[in-house]
């Protein structure tokens, strides 16, 4: 071998999250997860409530994880995790990481509630919603996440969803709760970054992170990252931080965003997309990212 | 040490004196005064324990079920409505073997809204896998309480502590409340032999296929059928501590009755009044009380049922198209038996409505009145 | 968490051996998804640059550092192609398995 070059790693080496388990090829949730789970290390427990990850992680009496899973009825990632974390507590265990961990579905609809009210009481747990835009986990019905323009099953091309996604980030900030980010799996290194620091925080920390499903967006497998990145460097899903509710800090910037296009054409739910359709959608996104950059100072 | 306090008081205080840790509870006519009173119990630490003031009953009782896992004794109480809030989250409790204690006040469930006594709500959820207790008596709900949190721990099965809306929650009566030390030595701390740790990694509740889910849910069923036998011992070792005895079917005059009046919570008492009132007269009346409706006392209420040349099932609950639910369950517990006396079912007290002693003296005479029941319900004081 | 070898899938045989909740007992190594695959990455270490990118972004984590280089496990790998795609010195071919 020519090179003996010591390979640098960017994150740590050890894994919390084992080969053999469900998910299908190219899933972006799993990487959301492996990458928390080396921020926050094996003293974590996580609720989690339907969706992919109750499957991905295996049937009883298996499981891929190396933490702890309080599998939870649907609406209840958010409350499980408050009642988890003060038990823990209670008998004797004050430093094990609490992680509600679900995803769109359990986090911007169903599970709102609880997620409103945990953020309110400013529970000691960090919330993480990883977002596929869609119930995927129940063969890609649509949700209050995703996107304008899509289809799902039941937004069929005909009735494509007409509705913007939920904000959930300005709800979440409307909580005014200590710390709240969004992250992507593209790149690993700021989720990491962001999850050490959420993790010595107390009170609830909210994580918004961008996780593409091939088999809900039908894209290629191997395009996960690729789109993951690409949903960035469009200002699709911009990447910050805002502690306390109010203050913004924009963690990537875009200097020269790319075309939404290029993100849309990748993939197979869009496909019915007119001209005008895509020029909205690039409007909006626009918008949405110059909010953003007041919001941030820029 | 007695104190005069009401029957929802009688709750906070066995939650207290068992020393539950994690507290999550939403509040709901006629609940609220039990947790206002834990609340402040925990505000100034006569309680030491967690108080999350969720936003729903719902949250209040998957809060509950992740502090239960954790290894901490939880607790809650609710009425009506928020029970059925909570229904989902009833069956996650038993499935999931957490021996959370509950109390629910008895109260009608809407449409119209009604906040009196009636007890669909709690026999809505019969079938959810929970211990259920019927109690007439605040002392009793303090009792009840305790030795939930014994019982229901040693079985890994959650319990429920029913009492009537304003007849016992709002009644103030006298109430002999322990010491702190005595309940100690009567409850140890709660040692789960599964919880959830992040030193040992497991997942609870995962996916489960036909393979393995049938034998949970048999463990489930065994278990709860050890339940009356360790209901009486529990029973047994409180009288030793404290001198009061609570048994799962309570006879009152039954021994030589030629009518028995069976009730559940407070109207067994007022049945009484009726009994003493029918007996002056000459009627040999008597009264059963069911206070464990789940685990069914099934020998408790065939040796009753034994002694009585006619029964009478005063239901203050229906399940609509079929007749009042204990009722059919006593009707089903004697079926096959070689003296089954005749069984008559009545409907009383929906939505809060009082039922008298007047009302037991006229259930009583119309049972005497037949050899054999005509119909398998007969309305009281229906306006029809 | 160290790899250990492939065990068994658990399917208990009484009741008696379970425990009373549902709760594991085993990883899902005994579930060897390599199977569920069309094309397999195949890493030319004469080309790769070692900046551990393909490691980083397997969603099965089929992919191990072993002397400074990645070592692909086909037990485990699903052959979605991340690794290939993301290769910024395109070292690593998709190629079609064998039948």
């Amino acid at each position: 071998m020519k090179k003996e070059k010591t390979m640098k790693l960017t994150l740590p080496e050890e894994e919390l999250v084992g080969s053999g388990h469900l998910a299908c090829q190219g899933c972006g949730a799993v990487l959301a997860m492996r990458d928390v789970l080396k921020a926050l290390g094996p003293k974590t427990v996580l609720c989690i409530p339907a969706c992919c990850w109750s499957v991905i992680d295996g049937p009883f009496p298996h499981s891929t994880l190396g933490v702890s899973i309080f599998h939870c009825a649907f609406e209840t990632a958010a409350s499980s995790a408050s009642g988890l974390k003060a038990g823990l507590e209670m008998v004797g265990d004050t430093e094990t990481t609490v992680v509600a961990w679900a995803g769109d579905g359990g986090t911007f609809d169903i599970g709102i509630q609880a997620l409103s009210g945990a953020a309110e009481r400013n529970e000691d747990i960090i919330y993480v919603c990883y977002d596929n835009e869609a119930y995927m986990n129940t063969g890609i019905q649509r949700s209050s996440a995703t996107p304008y323009g899509a289809w799902t099953t039941t937004t069929p091309v005909k009735h494509f969803k007409n509705r913007p996604k939920k904000d959930i980030d300005a709800i979440i900030a409307a909580h005014r709760v200590p710390y709240q980010a969004t992250a992507n799996i593209a790149y690993p290194e700021d989720l990491f970054k962001k999850m050490k620091k959420a993790k010595d925080i107390k009170g609830t920390r909210f994580f918004h992170i961008w996780a593409p499903c091939p088999a809900g967006w039908k894209s290629r497998p191997e395009d996960t990252v690729k789109l993951a990145r690409l949903a960035v460097q469009t200002t699709l899903f911009p990447i910050y931080e805002v502690e306390n509710g109010e203050k913004y800090t924009l963690n990537i910037n875009v200097k020269e965003p790319k075309p939404i296009k290029d993100y849309i054409r990748l993939q197979g739910r869009f496909r019915h997309l007119k001209d005008s359709d895509i020029e909205f959608i690039q409007e909006e996104t626009n918008r949405r990212w110059d909010r953003i950059r007041k919001l941030c100072g820029l | 040490m007695k104190k005069v306090i009401m029957g929802n008081h009688a709750l906070s205080y066995g939650a207290m004196l068992g020393r539950a840790q994690v507290i999550a509870a939403y509040p709901i006519t006629p609940q609220t005064q039990v947790v206002e009173l834990l609340s402040e119990m925990c505000a100034s630490k006569a309680l030491d324990a967690k108080f999350i003031k969720v936003e729903s009953e719902h949250s209040a009782m998957a809060a509950c079920l992740g502090a239960s896992l954790a290894g901490a004794r939880t607790f809650t109480a609710t009425s009506s409505q928020g029970l059925a809030l909570m229904h989902e989250l009833l069956h996650w409790a038993s499935g999931g073997r957490l021996p959370v204690v509950m109390g629910n006040i008895n109260r009608s469930m809407a449409p119209g809204w009604s906040i009196w006594a009636d007890q669909n709500d709690s026999l809505s959820q019969r079938d959810t896998g929970w211990m259920q207790f019927y109690c007439a008596s605040n002392q009793e709900v303090l009792d009840s309480t305790i030795q939930a949190f014994k019982v229901s721990e040693a079985l890994a099965i959650p319990s429920m502590i029913i009492l009537d809306a304003f007849a016992i929650s709002h009644t103030y009566e006298v109430v002999d409340v322990p010491d702190q030390a005595a309940v100690d030595a009567y409850l140890p701390p709660f040692k789960p032999a599964l919880k959830l740790t992040s030193s040992e990694p497991h997942a609870f509740g995962g996916l489960t296929g036909p393979e393995h889910y049938f034998e949970l849910r048999y463990k489930l069923q065994k278990d709860m059928e050890k339940a009356p036998a360790l209901i009486d011992q529990t029973g047994l070792e409180f009288e030793k501590m404290f001198g009061r005895r609570l048994e799962q079917v309570e006879e009152y005059r039954c021994d030589d009755a030629e009518i028995i009046l069976v009730t559940s919570g407070t109207a067994g008492y007022t049945a009484r009044v009726a009994v003493d009132e029918l007996r002056r007269k000459g009627v040999k009346a008597g009264n059963c009380r069911i206070r464990v409706f789940r685990p069914f006392p099934f020998d408790e209420v065939r040796r009753v049922a034994a002694k009585a040349r006619r029964m009478a099932v005063v239901d203050r609950n229906i399940s609509y198209g079929c007749h009042g639910i204990f009722y059919q369950e006593v009707k089903s517990a004697l079926y096959g038996g070689a003296d089954t006396p005749p069984i008559f079912g009545f409907i009383a007290g929906l939505g809060g409505r009082d039922i008298t002693p007047g009302d037991f003296g006229d259930i009583a005479r119309y049972a005497m009145s037949k050899p054999k029941p005509e119909e398998e319900i007969v309305w009281i004081g229906v306006k029809k | 968490m160290k790899k250990q070898k492939p065990t068994e899938k658990i399917i208990f045989q009484s009741e008696k051996e379970m425990p009373m909740m549902p709760m594991s007992v085993g990883s899902m190594l005994f579930n060897k998804t390599g199977a569920w695959r069309n094309i397999k990455p195949v890493v030319d270490n004469s080309n790769c640059i070692q900046c551990g990118i393909c490691w980083k972004f397997c969603p099965d984590m089929s992919i191990t550092i072993e002397n400074e280089f990645p070592v692909v496990d086909y037990v485990y790998c699903k052959g979605c192609g991340i690794c290939a795609e993301e290769c910024p010195s395109k070292c690593i071919a998709m190629v079609e398995e064998e039948k």
